[in-house]
Parts: C-alpha cells; sequence; structure tokens
C-alpha cells in the first residue's frame, strides 16, 4: 500500500465523522460537502509532506471549517486567502479540538449523517445511493454502476433525494434518548438494505463490494454504541452471511443452497467475530429481530454440516421472532425447522393457513413440495413442485426443484401415456 | 531477551482498506514473521478482533462491572502483537521496522517482557 491508498483509506475512514461534524456547523449538506471536498484535497497535499495527523478527523473538520469559512469571508470583503503555512500550525490546535470534541458529541453527529439518508419518504434505492454517496463517499460514477443507470440518472436521484431531504428538515439539537433509538432502528435498517443490495447481486463485480460497505458502516456506528445490543446483532447478522460468500456459488456463478455448501469455504474469521459479537448481545437480555436473526445465521455457522444443525434451536428462535415480528415468511421458515424436528403433517399443518398470503412466494410451494413428498402424496406434491418451478426466482432455485420433481418420477415413474 | 511488539493503529482506518489491501499488507507481514522465525527470532504472533467484539471487565465496583468495549477509549487500538525473542532493544527495534516497512500507518510498542509462560496444554 503506498501513501496515496494509505491516505484514501485514512479519508474514507474520517469521512463520517468529519461529514457529521461540518454539517452540524453549516447545518446545510452541499456546504459540508464542499467543506470535506476542501479539506481532503488539502490532506492530499499536506500528508505526504508533513506525515498524517494524529487524528485525521478532527484535522478534516478543522481545514473543512476554515476553508469554508474563509470562502464566506472573501466572497464577503475580497480579503487574501492565508498563506498554505497557517494550515501547517494545525498540530498544535488539533489535540485540544480533538479532546474537545469528544465521543458522545460523535456519535450523534454520525448518527444524524447517517439517519437524514432514512427519510421515510425516500424509497430504499434512493436511501441507499444517498448514503452511499454521502456516508460512504463513493463517487456518482460508482454507485451508477452498482445500480446500472447512467451517471446522469444516478446524479439527478440523488440530487432528487438531497432536496426532499434538506425540506424535510432534520433536528440538530443533541437528540433525546427516545429520538436516538428511533435514529439508531432507521439507521440500522439501511445500513441492512444496503447489505441486501449487495448480498442479493450474487457475484456482480460493482455490487456485491456493497456487502462490506455495510458492514464497515455497522462496525463504524456500533464503535460508537458500543452497548446497542440490536446493533451488535445487525452486525454479527451481516458477518455471519458474509461469512458463506466464497460457498455460496458454484464455477458457473449459480447459488449454491445452504445445505448444500461447502462448509470448509466459509470464512471463519468473520464467524468468529459474528459469535462474538452475538454473544455479547445476547449478555444484555433485550432481545431484539437483528440478534434473533444473527442467532439463527449462528447456529448454522455452528454446525459441522447440515445433518448437524439444532432444529430445536432454529425452532425456537423463529417462534421467537414470530412473536416479535409476525410475518407468513417467519412462519414458513420455521415449518422447515418443524419439519425436521417432529415430521412433515406437523409443517404441512402450519403452511396451510399462509396459502393465500404466500401464493406468489417460490419457497412456499417448495417446501409445501418438499413436505407432501416426505409424506408420500406424490400428485399433490408435484402440483406444488410445479408451481415452484413456475415462481422460481434464479435458474438454481428452478434446478433445485427440478431435482425433486427428478426424484419423484424415478421412484414411481408415471404411466406413460 | 524477550519482547512484545505490540500493534498499534486507527481499525476504522483498517476496517477502510479494500480487501485487496488488506490481502497484500497480511501476505506481506507473513513473509516478514516466516523469515524472522527461520531466524529464531519469532515466537507466538497473534491478531485481535475489533475493539467492537471486546468486553472488559472494569473493578472500579464490587462485583466487578462488565462494559461493552476496550479497557480505553484511545485513537489507536490494540490490533495485535508478537513475541519475539533477540539480542537487546536495537535488535528488537530492527524487527519492528521491518515490520513497520510492510505495514502502513500506525506505531509498534516494543515492550520488554518480565514473565512469559508457554503454552502447555496437551495437544
Amino acid at each position: 500500500m503506498n501513501d496515496l491508498e494509505w491516505i484514501e483509506a485514512a479519508l474514507t475512514a474520517a469521512r463520517p465523522q468529519a461529514m457529521g461534524a461540518l454539517l452540524r456547523y453549516f447545518r446545510d449538506l452541499d456546504r459540508a460537502e464542499e467543506a470535506f471536498q476542501e479539506a481532503a484535497l488539502r490532506a492530499l497535499q499536506s500528508w505526504p509532506r508533513n506525515g498524517p495527523p494524529r487524528d485525521p478527523g478532527a484535522w478534516l473538520i478543522l481545514v473543512g471549517r476554515n476553508a469554508a469559512l474563509d470562502d464566506v469571508r472573501k466572497a464577503n470583503k475580497h480579503e487574501p486567502l492565508p498563506a498554505d503555512a497557517v494550515i501547517s500550525d494545525l498540530e498544535d490546535a488539533e489535540a485540544p479540538l480533538a479532546d474537545r470534541l469528544d465521543g458522545s458529541h460523535y456519535r450523534d453527529d454520525v448518527l444524524r449523517l447517517m439517519f437524514i439518508c432514512c427519510h421515510p419518504d425516500l424509497p430504499a434505492t434512493q436511501q441507499i445511493a444517498l448514503a452511499l454517496r454521502i456516508v460512504s463517499g463513493l463517487s456518482v460514477a460508482q454507485i451508477a454502476r452498482a445500480f446500472l443507470i447512467g451517471e446522469a440518472a444516478m446524479e439527478q436521484r440523488i440530487t432528487r433525494a438531497k432536496a426532499r431531504v434538506a425540506k424535510a428538515g432534520v433536528a440538530f439539537e443533541t437528540p433525546g434518548v427516545a429520538e436516538r433509538s428511533e435514529r439508531l432502528a432507521a439507521v440500522a435498517a439501511m445500513i441492512y438494505l444496503i447489505f441486501n443490495e449487495g448480498y442479493s447481486a450474487g457475484q456482480d463485480e460493482q455490487r456485491a463490494p456493497l456487502c462490506d460497505e455495510a458492514i464497515r458502516l455497522a462496525r463504524i456506528l456500533l464503535n460508537l454504541f458500543r452497548t446497542e445490543p440490536e446493533i451488535m446483532g445487525l452486525t454479527a447478522l451481516m458477518l455471519l452471511q458474509q461469512s458463506r460468500l466464497p460457498a455460496r456459488f458454484d464455477a458457473a456463478g449459480e447459488v449454491i443452497l445452504l445445505e448444500d455448501q461447502d462448509r470448509g469455504k466459509w470464512d471463519t474469521r468473520l464467524i468468529t467475530e459474528g459469535l462474538a459479537l452475538i454473544d455479547k448481545a445476547m449478555r444484555h437480555n433485550s432481545p431484539g429481530p437483528y440478534q434473533i436473526q444473527a442467532a439463527l445465521a449462528a447456529t448454522h455457522a455452528r454446525a459441522r454440516d447440515a445433518a448437524d444443525t439444532d432444529w430445536a434451536q432454529i425452532d425456537h428462535l423463529y417462534a421467537a421472532l414470530e412473536r416479535m415480528q409476525p410475518s407468513p415468511v417467519v412462519t414458513l421458515n420455521r415449518a422447515v425447522a418443524v419439519a425436521k424436528l417432529n415430521g412433515p403433517a406437523a409443517a404441512l399443518a402450519m403452511l396451510d393457513p399462509l396459502e393465500t398470503k404466500l401464493s406468489g412466494y417460490f419457497h412456499y410451494f417448495g417446501a409445501r413440495g418438499m413436505f407432501l413428498m416426505q409424506l408420500g402424496r406424490r400428485a399433490e406434491a408435484r402440483t406444488a413442485f410445479d408451481r415452484a418451478i413456475s415462481l422460481a426466482n434464479t435458474p438454481a432455485e428452478a434446478a433445485h426443484i427440478r431435482r425433486h420433481l427428478d426424484r419423484l418420477g424415478r421412484e414411481h415413474p408415471q404411466p406413460s401415456s | 531477551m524477550m519482547y512484545a511488539v505490540l500493534c498499534y493503529n486507527d481499525e476504522k482506518t483498517v476496517w477502510s482498506w479494500s480487501k485487496q489491501e488488506e490481502a497484500a499488507v497480511m501476505t506481506r507481514l507473513e513473509e516478514v514473521r516466516v523469515r524472522l522465525t527461520k531466524a529464531g527470532k519469532m515466537g507466538p504472533a497473534l491478531r485481535l478482533l475489533p475493539t467492537t467484539a471486546a468486553t472488559t471487565l472494569r473493578k472500579t465496583q464490587e462485583p466487578p462491572l462488565v462494559i461493552d468495549g476496550p479497557f480505553a477509549e484511545t485513537k489507536e487500538q490494540l490490533l495485535g502483537f508478537y513475541v519475539i525473542d533477540v539480542a537487546d532493544l536495537d535488535a528488537a527495534l530492527d524487527v519492528a521496522r521491518e515490520l513497520a516497512a510492510v505495514n502502513p500507518g500506525g506505531a509498534y510498542e516494543v515492550r520488554p517482557i518480565a514473565l512469559y509462560c508457554p503454552d502447555e496444554r496437551a495437544m
């Protein structure tokens, strides 16, 4: 890694904190961005020469604020700009500034910066685009490539989202306890959206890195809110899901289902970190949906192979999730665990009431066909599998069902007509 | 003489390395470690998970308080350490220089070891 790469990594790392503080000073997203941009340019000139500052975040805040104030002064009074030498005196000012702006201040700055991207009027894709631009600092071109649209269209989308956010207004006072926890929940959901955008993209080179970016943002958030069990849960959930990446696709790029994955390929370092975080979260005795989903992922991560899965634990966790966030999809997932524990008849009875809500859902008919096949109700199983194939989202999903149909045909050949 | 070489860096910056950058740094550090092992200078080495995974037992009250996070909030965090066995401080600093040359940013603290208890579990 050369100097430039190191500086870029340091700028990316310091960006949420610096942008958050500049936004608090200027109360205007565009001005904060311009100030940060200017500070980053000066860092590229100054850091290779003078060495990196002890606290890049504090340096960028100070330089960004001064640069923006200089612009105002210049515009107002046509005063000459201070020489570059002034900036080199920063080392003296930096330490006390960093001490003054303690962690609790930064916390709410970063949270506010992330929160403005989660405005409920913004559709999910716009929230993600805005967060990647403002918080992560990706270029419009990079974001446009990730969303498979033109740069001009993405520029327009981000500008519109910014205008909407500006009009909505966001409180700049230090938030109260209730407001802070509402902001955290909205930001957690937005980060998970970014993760899922990357996760669902499979091996797409432009979008898959969004998973790593979401994990980075979650770690930053957890670093600032160290005692929040749901943020631990969210981070653990993403780490555990991401640990399977090396095993999720075959050579042709098709999805390999969890039960068929080569667990030797799972990333043990991500698993260790995920398990450590879920352990920590559990100590708080304050369960939430992210913690439960992380615990589900952890149960899979702890199993040596698919047969070793602790289905009683999976059933127990889905039951808890059902109580917290009732949804037919959660019940469907629970039914899969129930089938392993109590047999297909019990599981099938759980599915029947879901049919109207999940009539367009691939996994519903996949599971239904599976349970019917295990019960020996072959004709009904075939009907369910046919429905599943017609609803498959990927060729891999369809192929998986076709293997079941083949088995049905082999074991009980249909009379030729 | 045995020393611990403690690696400090800003973990937010380390998280912002791209996968390729991270892999390149770890490969170069491993090359140094293997070279020093062959030279008989390198003992155990380990890398720590981020401080977000840490828990601290504070003995300021009874019973001690368990809190999330590292013992101290600092700008740079302890990311891992090497145990080395070399002649003197100059030699220990040479090891730290070798590591520093392949690892961007941060600092190495060279600390003499007062008591060393090797892993005695039956493996």
